[in-house]
């Protein structure tokens, strides 16, 4: 477990309002990795993802103390360039978000924010992409309709390619499946083994066996606390905390 | 004995109800039967498009009322719906949403201010402004335009901003997760989901500028002649049925009648036009 590191958080702490939701976490995310981040419902999970791209910034009584460092690039730096910052960490929510135009437009969308203009070179990134979420060959002959006509599970991986398609360093997924049948899971999950080749994968879920999965290694969080990180192997043989231990068999949560 | 008093109820309820539409369905009629004639006798086209308006002679020419009518709402609705779009979209995606909850309310209450003020307003400020920097006698087109272009703003902020708030947070979420800026976000994505809302609005507020009598009267100047700029003054087809309703008689009657039933199709398929792009958008949600 040499490879580069590419997020490295320290004694990150989140409110909103005056309820803390993250306490002090520190955890470094590895390049051409994915790290799986699991717990129960309120832990923190999705919290934690949202200020890797600074999209808590929405929320009006959100505050963060911590460092959040990208490349050693501290992103909550006041001067740091947050539109910049979430091109290069992108991003896939629980439930699908395709914006509401043609297949063809939402992928093409981050790309044309970036000033692509060349219709060859758009057209690429489509095929490219929507074949790297494994969604090519279901939508190829009507990439002209309407995102929002396709099934849920292909939303998703619609969304996975809209993402890529800003060719990120990082891609965080909020809960991808929650909403998916098993085989557009199955789908997803492919698609998300193949692609780390080339990203930094964060993957936040409520599925413990998608963890276990897909996941090189593992994070717990629980009440807005990283209880426990490491290897997925080791955190599902041998955690170290006991508080681990009951989730990943069931006892609660 | 409940039965009855529920049945009671159900009739009386059903009578209040049906009087709202038949009252209109009357209004509808009896324009309708007092203003058709003179368009038949006279000619469709030569009611609409001859320029001639002189009662005493008998000449009814409506043209240069159509023309002015349509300077007057096309002027404000060039400063009125761009004016209460961009307010619409500050006031949903650049503040705060304490600022939305108490500025709406106050846009709103613009709505209330009756129209003669407004027309006061412009007789007094706005009229002179004209006269002084820009030539002509100042109550003229533009100062009409202007008038109902602030007249008609609570119907397209308001409207607007309805359209606008009720876009999906995800929407919003998934463009800036994109890396897209605040102002792309709004532009692509968040204008395209509103759209059909944002296009009601401003077809809404058309029917009310087209319909405004009492501002323009004050406003505009009312001389009947085919206006050849905006510095102009000229009358518009309410204020004309408003000015000469009262001494009317015979055809001259007829013809106002006429120009009631004009305006009256204009404002029906402007409002069925709304109704439609309106209903679109919850069928396809």
């Amino acid at each position: 477990m040499t490879a580069e590191i590419k997020f490295s958080v320290r004694r990150l702490c989140a409110f909103h309002g005056r309820a803390e939701s993250l306490r002090s976490i520190t955890l470094d995310v590895p390049d051409h990795r994915i790290l799986g981040i699991i717990g129960p419902a309120s832990s923190g999970k999705t919290t934690f993802l949202r200020t890797l791209n600074r999209l808590n910034d929405l929320i009006p009584d959100f505050r963060a103390t911590g460092q959040v460092l990208l490349d050693s690039a501290d992103i909550y730096q006041p001067d740091f360039d947050v539109v910049g910052l979430r091109k290069r960490v992108g991003m896939v929510f629980a439930l699908p978000v395709p914006l509401p135009m043609s297949i063809h437009d939402n992928i093409t969308y981050g790309p044309r924010l970036a000033g692509v203009r060349d219709r060859q070179q758009l057209y690429d990134i489509v095929e490219r992409t929507l074949q790297a979420a494994f969604l090519w060959d279901e939508v190829k002959d009507r990439l002209h309709s309407s995102a929002l006509r396709l099934s849920g599970g292909q939303q998703q991986r619609l969304c996975l390619a809209r993402v890529l398609a800003m060719e990120p360093e990082v891609v965080l997924l909020d809960e991808p499946c929650s909403g998916l049948d098993p085989i557009s899971t199955a789908k997803i999950e492919e698609a998300l083994v193949a692609l780390k080749i080339r990203y930094s994968i964060i993957l936040v879920t409520n599925n413990t066996k998608q963890a276990s999965r897909v996941a090189d290694d593992t994070a717990f969080f629980l009440m807005g606390e990283l209880v426990e990180h490491g290897l997925t192997e080791q955190i599902f043989t041998v955690p170290r905390d006991q508080r681990t231990g009951d989730y990943i068999t069931g006892r609660f949560g | 004995m409940k039965a009855r008093a529920e049945k009671l109820a159900q009739r009386i309820l059903l009578v209040i109800a049906l009087s709202a539409i038949s009252s209109l369905i009357l209004i509808a009629l009896f324009i309708f039967k007092e203003g058709t004639p003179i368009m038949v006798k006279m000619g469709l086209r030569r009611f609409l498009f001859s320029s001639e308006w002189e009662p005493q002679a008998g000449l009814f020419g409506i043209y240069p009322m159509i023309v002015a009518s349509l300077w007057v709402t096309l002027g404000a609705m060039l400063i009125g719906a761009p004016l209460g779009i961009a307010g619409a979209i500050f006031l949903n995606e650049f503040v705060p949403k304490t600022v939305l909850r108490i500025v709406k309310p106050a846009i709103e209450l613009l709505a209330g201010i009756p129209s003669v003020v407004y027309g006061f307003i412009g007789v007094m400020v706005l009229a002179p402004l004209i006269r002084n920097h820009l030539g002509g006698p100042g109550l003229s087109i533009l100062a009409a335009a202007v008038i109902l272009g602030v007249m008609i703003l609570p119907t397209v902020i308001s409207i607007s901003t309805d359209a606008i708030g009720a876009v999906p947070n995800s929407y919003r979420e998934g463009a800036l997760a994109l890396g897209a800026t605040r102002w792309q976000a709004v532009h692509m994505v968040i204008l395209k989901a509103a759209r059909s809302g944002i296009i009601a609005s401003i077809i809404l507020a058309m029917g009310r500028a087209i319909g405004e009598t009492m501002a323009v009267i004050m406003v505009a100047g009312n001389t009947v002649k085919l206006p050849h700029s905006v510095l102009n003054s000229a009358r518009t087809l309410t204020a004309t049925i408003a000015f000469e309703m009262a001494s009317a008689t015979g055809r001259h009657r007829e013809a106002l009648f006429a120009i009631g039933v004009v305006l009256f199709v204009i404002i029906m398929l402007l409002n069925s036009f709304a109704t439609v792009i309106l209903r679109g958008r919850t069928t396809r949600a």
